[in-house]
């Protein structure tokens, strides 16, 4: 019996602390699949930012180095110009990448550091109980906008993706959806790509990846994807918005 | 053993790199730009990494990865960066990860001055940052002890995996003297030994997990407990002073780096008019030297002059501490970047001894 | 086609359930220690190994055997 489809050995042999149906498990699942199918276990450093994507402390079975909320890009830099053998992703959300870590992840990005970025897009922040994030949507309630974000007063989801390809030395920039399998499958190509890129020393990628907050969207797992459908990726539409060969 | 005429910025630059760091990342700001600007040249010279990074901010966390890595780092800064880095030294220190840094400092507060002062040594010695951690804070008066303190702090920062200051103003930063350099150490790769592995990935024998985030209360409490005991071992092991002419002394300057190059003349002047003057100078600022405070003898010293290149003093408390109010503490200074000089000392001096005669 | 659900790991959460077009896979009676109740596979033969329910499982808990 050869296997189909297995656990990552990437991954560590416990549940995940994430909330049932959170889809920061499959991001999370992806990139030790990745990790296993590149053998980078023994050379992969995840760099964690503070939120829901810190858990991922429990989770990936590599190096972990966790950075002070909105730091990850900086972090990453550092780890990755001290060990450029190591295959180093910084896994972030919205929060902490589009709000206080503004200026980390467009100074990395312009500086074309040799690493991946993983941005979990899922317009809230969760780990603290739902306020708006950058990437909050018009019109959206979260803890801090209880009657829906109103651009006269908070502006407009921020579209990283294209912000980010602004600048010319990233590599490769992505967005993608968790929502249902045929895009699960796509993004797990577009990380695939990123992480041979940084391996080839190609420079800055980036990935984007669309996804839910059940517990603080206020809808079950399954409603959450059919909002995704309906909203988040309205908002945010999905394609690669950089790659360049040379 | 080299000699050499070199700017203390400089100095400090090439005592990191002597002491085997091979990673530095800072921002610009007056008086420490020579720092970066000398590390934009040599890191490359010696096969390390320097990174002007988008803040200081962003520069501390860069250090934070690559000691993450296991190298020996660095950055610079003067008040107000040193200000942005504290949640980055906070985590430095949480996560029990080596690193230097230097604080060139400025008037202040707020945007305060580019001239030198010592306006930042509550903020060195009592908290960098929040969380009740400490660092190692050595004190440099002359550009050769600026050489041979940052190179011992990268000693200090590995032995406790911890991070350690260097605190000097910019007067050291700025100015030029002959000097010796240690010898060149073999950057090593520092094992990481925090507590994080253990908690997240005990399975994990071949992964670190470097995180000042322990999440549990009771393995918090445990970490907490163990920094409690290893600033119990620095005030043991390794308080640094200088004691300048106490053996006789009836009146005892307190002061550190570019302040006590003042006292040392002053001194030297009052002396010539028969004032027993002395000095207690000193080097480790945390760990402070309490107990040479403690030793001095209460029958014979009248007053104690804490004199700093800050208004109020900062050291005050401290000193208090020392002699235990036994011995009264008057305060001499200048602020905001204004030169203290000897004269200024002295005058203080002799005011307090014509006020004790009436 | 061999199906196997860490029970532990899941957590109820549904969404194996919802991809899979061959309605394989149920919210299973046996709740587990965490209190949920966990998938299980309640038509094993309908199964062609496709694999959509490992893809969207944010558990890992679902694994696949020819």
């Amino acid at each position: 019996m050869d296997a189909l489809y297995e656990r990552p050995k990437s991954l560590t042999n416990r549940a995940t602390a994430y909330c049932p149906g959170c889809l920061h498990g499959v991001a999370t699942r992806l990139i030790a699949e990745l990790i296993d199918e590149l053998d980078a276990r023994a050379d992969t450093v995840a760099v964690l930012p503070v939120g829901c994507g810190t858990l991922g402390m429990f989770h990936f079975n590599t190096d972990i180095v966790v950075s002070p909320h909105g730091r990850t890009p900086a972090v990453a830099t550092g780890v990755k110009r001290s060990a450029p053998e190591k295959l180093v992703f910084s896994y972030q959300g919205d929060g902490d990448l589009a709000a206080i870590g503004l200026a980390e992840i467009m100074h990395a990005a312009n500086r074309g550091e040799n690493f991946t970025v993983i941005f979990i897009n899922n317009g809230t922040y969760g780990m603290t109980g739902g306020q708006m994030a950058p990437t909050t949507l018009v019109g959206q309630k979260s803890t801090t906008t209880p009657e829906g974000r109103n651009p006269a007063e908070t502006g407009y989801p921020m579209m990283m993706c294209e912000i980010l390809s602004q600048l010319r030395a990233p590599r490769y920039i992505a967005r993608f959806s968790l929502d249902c399998p045929a895009n699960v499958i796509q993004a797990k190509k577009g990380l695939r790509k990123s992480f041979e890129l940084q391996r080839a020393g190609k420079g800055f990628t980036f990935v984007e990846l669309l996804s839910n907050c059940p517990t603080n969207w206020g809808l079950s797992p399954l409603e959450c994807l059919e909002w995704m459908r309906e909203n988040t990726m309205k908002a945010f539409p999905l394609g690669v918005f950089r790659d360049r060969e040379d | 053993m080299e000699k050499k005429f070199l700017k203390g910025n400089e100095a400090v630059a090439e005592a990191a790199i002597l002491a085997g760091c091979r990673f530095f990342a800072g921002y610009p700001i007056t008086p420490q730009n020579e720092i970066p600007e000398y590390m934009a040249r040599r890191m490359p010279q010696v096969g390390g990494v320097f990174l002007q990074g988008e803040s200081e901010t962003a520069s501390v966390c860069m250090v934070y990865g690559a000691a993450a890595m296991g190298k020996l780092a660095m950055t610079s800064s003067s008040g107000p960066g040193i200000s942005l880095k504290a949640e980055g030294i906070s985590t430095l220190a949480g996560a029990q990860l080596p690193a230097v840094i230097v604080n060139v400092m400025r008037g202040g507060p707020g945007l305060g001055t580019i001239q030198a002062a010592q306006s930042d040594y509550l903020h060195a010695t009592k908290a960098m940052g929040h969380g009740g951690f400490r660092v190692l804070v050595l004190a440099p008066s002359t550009v050769q002890e600026a050489i041979d303190l940052t190179y011992k702090a990268f000693g200090l920062a590995v032995k406790y995996q911890n991070p350690a200051v260097v605190l000097m103003d910019g007067w050291i930063g700025s100015m030029m003297e002959p000097v010796t350099l240690p010898e060149a150490k073999e950057p090593v790769k520092n094992a990481y030994t925090g507590w994080g592995t253990r908690y997240y990935n005990p399975s994990g024998t071949d992964v670190d997990v470097v995180t000042s985030c322990l999440l549990e209360p009771d393995r918090q409490e445990l970490l907490n407990i163990h920094f409690g005991e290893m600033y119990e071992t620095w005030a043991r092991d390794e308080v640094m002073a200088e004691e300048y002419m106490l053996g006789d002394a009836e009146y005892v300057i307190v002061a550190y780096g570019t302040a006590a190059r003042a006292a040392r003349t002053a001194i030297g002047s009052l002396r010539e008019k028969g004032v027993k003057a002395g000095m207690l100078r000193p080097i480790s600022l945390y760990p402070f030297p309490y107990d040479a405070l403690k030793r001095l003898d209460k029958s014979r010293v009248r007053c104690i002059l804490d004199t700093e290149m800050t208004l109020p003093v900062q050291m005050k408390d401290d000193i208090r501490l020392g002699v235990t109010d036994a011995i009264p503490v008057h305060s001499c200074g200048r602020s905001g970047g204004v030169v203290l000089t000897n004269e200024d000392i002295e005058d203080a001096l002799l005011r307090i001894i014509e006020e004790e005669g009436k | 086609m061999k199906i196997t659900i860490n029970a532990e790991f899941c957590k109820s959460c549904g969404l194996c359930i919802d991809v899979c077009k061959r309605d394989v896979l149920e919210i299973g009676p046996e709740t587990n220690s965490k209190g949920y109740r966990a998938v299980v596979a309640a038509h094993p033969e309908h199964c062609v190994g496709c694999s959509v329910c490992a893809v969207m499982c944010p558990e890992g808990a679902i694994a696949l055997k020819k």
